[in-house]
């Protein structure tokens, strides 16, 4: 990890075991002693956060396993007899379906937190994209598990979803079949769904796993954007960052609760609550929220491929996006241009989901007057999401002139010339 | 920094606004408003307002719509409209009892292999009024009369739809609308069209505990026994939620007194 190993077994036990399998020291190089930047902010208590999202995903989800029927007869009813009859069966599936939009929540300020603060710029390349990776794991996660009520929008869903492979040139229709293992949505899809549901969290697991090693590495990036330069610019994980993570964490279950408890079905569809029936198509289908953002992407292509493309660019350009953005200073605290570039992506962001989620031909609101809907509203702001990262980004580092940065971290934190005796004598007390 | 709370909270009230809009766009009228019993945080089911909610289920609506996901013992589970301290295991509820000997059920095979009727026992599912859902479809028009065990969740405006629904026969055909034979206007129903006739009048039921059966009575009380049909747990999810909030509003002040007092001696 970063720097020398500061553990110290101290009984027999601590040394037989260090000596063969240093888990311990591990753990305390990683999550006791591990120099930390002693400005981080609450945007930086998303990593943890995200951490406890994906366990209760996996603990509720294992325990719903148990419960839920995989077969496109029994699927629905099962789901409700889980809501009715199995013990809790109502409290835990409202956490696992709500968990799904909190983790995105969580992933969403995650990534944007990144953004900002250009946390994805050498030497945190890697990290950035195994984060990606995990992006779109997620994602899969999420499309599949709402696929397994076999609701109206789970079978209207998954065949939009599907049906989008159909696109490809050749290999089009194979795919969809391949993906449906028949000739349509069915039962061998949703059985594959399941299987498929309960596979990637333990991917998603596994490669947050590297997703911190990556970070441990180089260290946290933090708001100045600065690199560590001495020990007075950090503290120790433990147990300054475990209180405040801490903090934020329950902080961040207060929300989670609210929705579990007082408004479990304010961010499902009520025609899921409608069994699966092939003959009837809902009058608008629409994604979770989460995904609405890509749906408009999709629709403002009108040739079909072309939707597809730019939606999995949409992703695609996440993964260069390291080599794109051309500016030698990472946080946009000193980048008085880059700032108000992302604030409007952020707005786009934003607009495309609730582009998402209307019909494309609405009028949208206030701009409707002069003919806006909502399709070419998607239209200005995907190529704005795209200029962002194509061109915004690589050629702003030539352009735009940062402003003054502090010398340091610890510069930043308690002003110029001075520093703090007591925390650098004695940081763990 | 500043810029990023003031973006989080647009973006707080956008993710509010945005849902709603997309739920409107398909309705027509807007249910009207209602205030029952059960909503906020703290509401409650009336036991009362179920029965007399039930008892319109079981004399109209139970004639096409079937209750799948329900056993008939549910009605006798805690936070049920016919549960009894006295009777904690609803198989012994006489009222219960009273209510599943009431149907016949089919069961089967017996010891030589043929089907038999009995009466229903509070285990039984409410029986389905339609063999199959072909039968259901061509007994109605070619419409199936929807199960009734979600239909609360699974519409938009919820309870106060199903009640400005069965309200909702009286307004007069807009020209751009075509009813059709077998068809009936309504505002409330997506497209206006709908294939129920309307069906409270007046005095439909008789009440056991004498409240007048009007057509807003019963049109209310089944809206709100359909909302507990829905959801039995509803009561015990909101208790649930209360200790829950407490418990981690507790937990979040102990947590950032102990951020406080670990930071004390650190500027950050």
């Amino acid at each position: 990890m970063s720097g020398p190993s500061t553990y110290e077994p101290k009984t027999g036990v601590e040394r037989w075991l260090d000596q063969r399998l240093p888990i311990v020291r591990l753990g305390w190089d990683s999550f006791v002693d591990f120099p930390t930047p002693r400005n981080l902010n609450y945007w930086y208590t998303f990593g943890g956060i995200l951490t406890v999202c994906l366990m209760i995903q996996i603990v509720t989800g294992i325990v719903l396993a148990m419960h839920y029927v995989p077969h496109i007869d029994y699927a629905f009813a099962s789901v409700e007899r889980i809501d009715r009859d199995v013990n809790f069966g109502w409290l835990l599936r409202n956490i696992h379906a709500n968990g799904a939009s909190m983790f995105f929540l969580a992933v969403y300020l995650h990534m944007l937190r990144g953004l900002y603060y250009g946390s994805y710029k050498a030497p945190r390349e890697l990290l950035w994209i195994l984060g990606v990776v995990i992006y779109l794991l997620m994602m899969a996660a999420a499309f599949l598990g709402y696929v397994l009520p076999w609701g109206q929008m789970s079978y209207w869903g998954a065949m939009v979803i599907t049906n989008l492979f159909g696109a490809l040139p050749l290999i089009g229709t194979p795919i969809t079949e391949w993906l449906w293992g028949g000739f349509s949505v069915g039962n061998a899809t949703l059985n594959r769904f399941f299987s498929l549901h309960y596979l990637i969290p333990f991917l998603i697991a596994g490669i947050v796993g590297l997703h911190v090693w990556a970070l441990h590495v180089p260290g946290n990036n933090n708001p100045t954007g600065l690199s560590i330069k001495t020990k007075a610019d950090t503290l120790p994980f433990h147990p300054y960052y475990t209180v405040k993570d801490g903090f934020a964490i329950i902080v961040f279950m207060i929300i989670f609760a609210f929705f579990v408890f007082y408004w479990p079905d304010a961010l499902g569809h009520a025609d899921n609550y409608i069994e699966a029936n092939a003959l009837v198509t809902p009058a608008h289908i629409v994604p979770e929220w989460y995904l609405l953002p890509f749906y408009a992407i999709l629709r403002a292509v009108p040739d079909k491929l072309g939707g597809v493309i730019l939606m999995f660019g949409a992703i695609g350009v996440l993964f260069i996006l390291p080599w794109l953005d051309t500016s030698k200073v990472r946080s946009m605290r000193y980048r008085p241009l880059g700032r108000w570039f992302f604030v409007f992506f952020v707005i786009a962001c934003l607009g495309l989901g609730w582009c998402g989620a209307e019909l494309p031909d609405n009028k949208v609101p206030v701009l409707g007057a002069i003919g806006l809907n909502f399709l070419w509203l998607g239209r200005i702001l995907t190529l704005y999401y795209f200029a962002y990262f194509l061109v915004i980004l690589p050629l702003l580092g030539f352009i735009e002139k940062p402003t003054q940065r502090p010398a340091s971290i610890e510069e930043s934190v308690l002003g110029k010339g001075k520093s703090d005796a007591s925390a650098s004598a004695a940081p763990a007390e | 920094m500043k810029m990023i709370q003031r973006l989080l909270a647009a973006a707080a009230g956008a993710l509010a606004l945005a849902t709603p809009a997309a739920l409107a766009a398909e309705a027509g009228h807007h249910p009207a408003d209602y205030d029952f019993s059960f909503e906020g945080p703290f509401g409650t089911f009336d036991r009362a307002q179920l029965q007399r909610g039930f008892l319109v289920y079981q004399q109209v609506c139970s004639a096409c719509h079937s209750m799948n996901q329900l056993h008939i013992r549910n009605l006798g589970e805690e936070g049920g409209p016919f549960y009894s301290e006295e009777y904690p295991n609803p198989n012994d509820n006489p009222v219960v009892r009273a209510i599943a000997a009431d149907y016949i059920v089919e069961d089967g095979p017996d010891e030589y292999g043929d089907m038999f009727e009995r009466p229903g026992r509070p285990a039984d599912r409410f029986p389905n009024p339609y063999a199959n859902p072909q039968m259901a479809a061509a007994a109605n028009g070619g419409a199936m009369p929807p199960d009734f065990s979600v239909i609360v969740k699974a519409r938009h405006g919820g309870a106060e739809y199903i009640r400005s629904l069965m309200l909702g026969y009286d307004y007069e055909v807009p020209e751009d609308v075509r009813i059709g034979p077998g068809q009936y206007y309504n505002p409330y129903m997506s497209g206006g069209v709908i294939a129920m006739p309307p069906q409270l009048q007046d005095g439909l039921v008789e009440y056991a505990d004498g409240t007048e059966a009007t057509k807003e009575q019963m049109a209310t009380d089944i809206a709100a026994f359909l909302a507990w049909a829905a959801e039995p747990h509803m009561e015990v999810r909101k208790k649930m939620g209360l200790m829950v909030m407490i418990y981690l509003l507790v937990l979040a002040g102990l947590l950032y007194a102990a951020y406080r007092q670990v930071w004390s001696n650190v500027k950050h």
